[in-house]
């Protein structure tokens, strides 16, 4: 095979998967802090149409990111209102968070539906998202507060008779999420296809869901699902045009059958789903015990 | 007695009333979309078409959408909101809302279905497509002439028979131009995903294709093409302004002039179940303008010449002889493929290397 062409599938696959790095390290990190958000899709396509519209009006690309990235936030501060200050359920909330944002981002992009805008070059941010990953790694395993996060998501209890801020620290990590969903949704508008669709994440924030149970909540292991799903995808394409026939309906389940692979051999080991998932995921915490 | 008088004289009212204002109503027409109309592309068409109707019947008839209606059992709750909400007339615009259409079809026979490319009708169903494949066929001869590398890239959406047909009918009239001609397919499983059909797009461009055709419904193809230096042919609708250095022509679908007679046809009573499947002869399909700054004038007018052979019934897609992959004889010399070939083809021509997905 020469080089030339190795090299073009190589790029086509970082530009395609570094959505999915941005989203699911941000939910990584709300799901280590003890806490399921199922909204990604959703706050995925409001930092998608944020980011578009913000650049269509002022023509500034870091206006477009930064007002992106505050959409995220604003969004996850609504989930996390909700689940821990109202403590509503995290998997309805979660579910209702992402058909608000399908709902809400169609309407915010009504009339910017094809509006041609000048596409960003996604080399910064695909670098970005290695070291994102690398710093959220170094944040858990060599740092005290990475080490207090992980804690909260363990076992509330413990951390706040420690003296932790629980919900504190689990509102932090829910906007963190919030934030990587939104970028990841602005990088899909203005680097990776530059438009603004309706629903055009097309269910990468549930793919990114299923990523983090398929990375069994280790960030480096996000890198490389995401690298195996993304690299599945595009390799399949390359094989349909190279003549060689592979049933493209496979891969496109390929992830979500993966996940469940990987569901099954964590489970079929007691102690390896208490060494992998946040033991403290979907538990909401009251204070007064 | 004065009672019974009074309550026939109600009753009379009433009924007049009724009747009164059954004339005066605007009959009801309501469509389902796949996507949302700003697509820019299959659904947006549609909106077009829902327009033109609306513009040409006025006050005779009231239209609503619904839009982003998945292929699946949603689509059967979809249509039934629209016809127990008065509807007089349902477009469902999806070939996979067929069995739902007829479902719904079933349970309102008083309400008239038309099911935009697909093959099952009942008494209050009709079906109605365009043949698309004709514009393929005129993309083909361009694309034959103008790569450079012989290699072509084709991005389908799912291995239905519409779509397989635009394949064979691109093929069969590009490899007439330039024998050398190869033609590789992605099939990307989905009609709408804007990253997923710009990986496409990137894939092929990466492996050589100079040209790409989409089957697909945004124009994220068009823009790789544009990024990348390549050209391209815009889907359902011209998407010249989104890649004007890429944008050869596009194949247009049509609609409005058959919405509108579908509509005035219930306004005035006289619907009845058919298949319509018009082309360029009747304006269904039509050419973008072409693209004078990338192709030449000869070819501009070849192309021109071979719309008009088309209408005219000189010239069809299908023209035989044509065998199939397997080198059997399917169409034989002197002959054209019927419409019922037409509409069932699940196969390649001879030529396509690769095997057709089931």
């Amino acid at each position: 095979m020469d080089f030339e062409l190795l090299y073009g599938i190589v790029k086509i696959i970082l530009i395609a998967t570094t959505p999915l790095v941005f989203a699911g390290i941000g939910e990584l990190v709300t799901e280590k802090s003890g806490v399921l958000n199922l909204g990604v899709e959703g706050m995925m396509l409001v930092g998608a149409v944020t980011a578009f519209v913000t650049l269509v009006i002022t023509g500034n690309y870091i206006l477009a990111f930064t007002f992106s990235i505050l959409s995220g936030v604003i969004m996850s501060s609504l989930f996390a209102f909700l689940v821990l200050i109202l403590m509503s359920n995290q998997i309805a909330t979660g579910l209702a968070l992402t058909i608000f944002g399908i709902g809400l981002s169609s309407m915010i992009g009504k009339n910017y539906i094809g509006t041609p805008i000048e596409g960003l070059s996604p080399w910064f941010f695909v670098i970005f998202s290695f070291v994102i990953v690398f710093f959220i790694s170094y944040f858990f395993y060599k740092t005290k507060a990475g080490l207090i996060l992980r804690a909260v998501g363990e076992s509330h209890n413990s951390a706040h008779a420690l003296g932790y801020g629980v919900l504190k620290i689990r509102f932090c990590s829910i906007i963190f999420g919030g934030a990587m969903c939104a970028l990841a949704g602005s990088y899909m508008s203005i680097c990776y296809a530059p438009m603004w669709q309706e629903n055009m994440t097309a269910g990468r924030g549930w793919i990114a869901l299923a990523l983090v149970v398929f990375a069994t909540w280790k960030p480096g292991r996000i890198l490389i699902g995401a690298y195996i799903f993304g690299g599945v995808s595009i390799l399949q394409m390359n094989f349909q045009a190279w003549g060689l026939s592979l049933p493209g309906q496979f891969f496109n389940m390929a992830p979500y059958l993966a996940t469940l692979i990987v569901l099954v051999l964590i489970s079929s080991n007691k102690l390896r789903v208490k060494l992998s998932a946040p033991a403290s995921l979907t538990i909401p915490f009251f204070k007064g015990r | 007695m004065i009672k019974l008088y009074k309550i026939l004289l109600l009753s009379l009212t009433f009924f007049v009333f009724s009747l009164g204002s059954a004339y005066a109503d605007p009959k009801k027409v309501g469509f389902i979309y796949i996507g949302p109309p700003g697509d820019h592309g299959w659904t947006y068409m549609h909106d077009v078409g829902r327009k033109h109707m609306q513009s040409q019947l006025g006050d005779a008839v009231t239209s609503t959408y619904i839009e982003n209606v998945p292929e699946n059992a949603d689509a059967v709750r979809a249509i039934r909101k629209l016809a127990s909400s008065g509807h007089d007339l349902i477009f469902t615009t999806s070939f996979n809302y067929m069995d739902q259409t007829l479902e719904v079809a079933k349970e309102f026979p008083n309400i008239k279905f038309e099911h935009a490319t697909g093959y099952k009708r009942a008494d209050n169903v009709s079906t109605y497509s365009a043949r698309f494949y004709e514009g393929r066929t005129i993309s083909g001869h361009i694309a034959g002439h103008m790569t450079k590398t012989n290699t072509i890239g084709y991005i389908a959406s799912f291995p239905i028979p519409e779509v397989v047909r635009g394949i064979n009918a691109f093929y069969l009239a590009a490899s007439k131009v330039n024998p050398d001609i190869k033609i590789k397919i992605i099939w990307a499983f989905t009609w709408y995903d804007p990253g997923k059909e710009a990986d496409a797009a990137n894939t092929l461009i990466n492996q050589g294709a100079d040209i790409l055709v989409q089957h697909t419904d945004t124009f994220a193809p068009c823009q790789a093409a544009e990024k990348a230096g390549v050209l391209a042919f815009g889907q359902a609708s011209n998407q010249e302004e989104f890649c004007p250095n890429a944008h050869l022509t596009a194949i247009e679908d049509i609609w409005g002039p058959y919405y509108a007679a579908r509509a005035q046809a219930v306004v005035d009573g006289t619907w009845s179940s058919e298949d319509t499947w018009d082309g360029m002869d009747k304006g269904m399909v039509v050419m973008s303008p072409y693209n004078t700054k990338l192709m030449p004038a000869s070819l501009i007018q070849e192309a021109i010449n071979m719309e008009v052979a088309i209408k005219d019934g000189k010239l069809h897609s299908f023209e035989g002889p044509i065998y199939n992959q397997a080198g059997e004889l399917m169409v034989a010399e002197g002959e054209v493929a019927d419409d019922g070939m037409l509409a069932g083809m699940n196969w390649y021509v001879q030529g396509i290397d690769g095997e057709l997905p089931q």
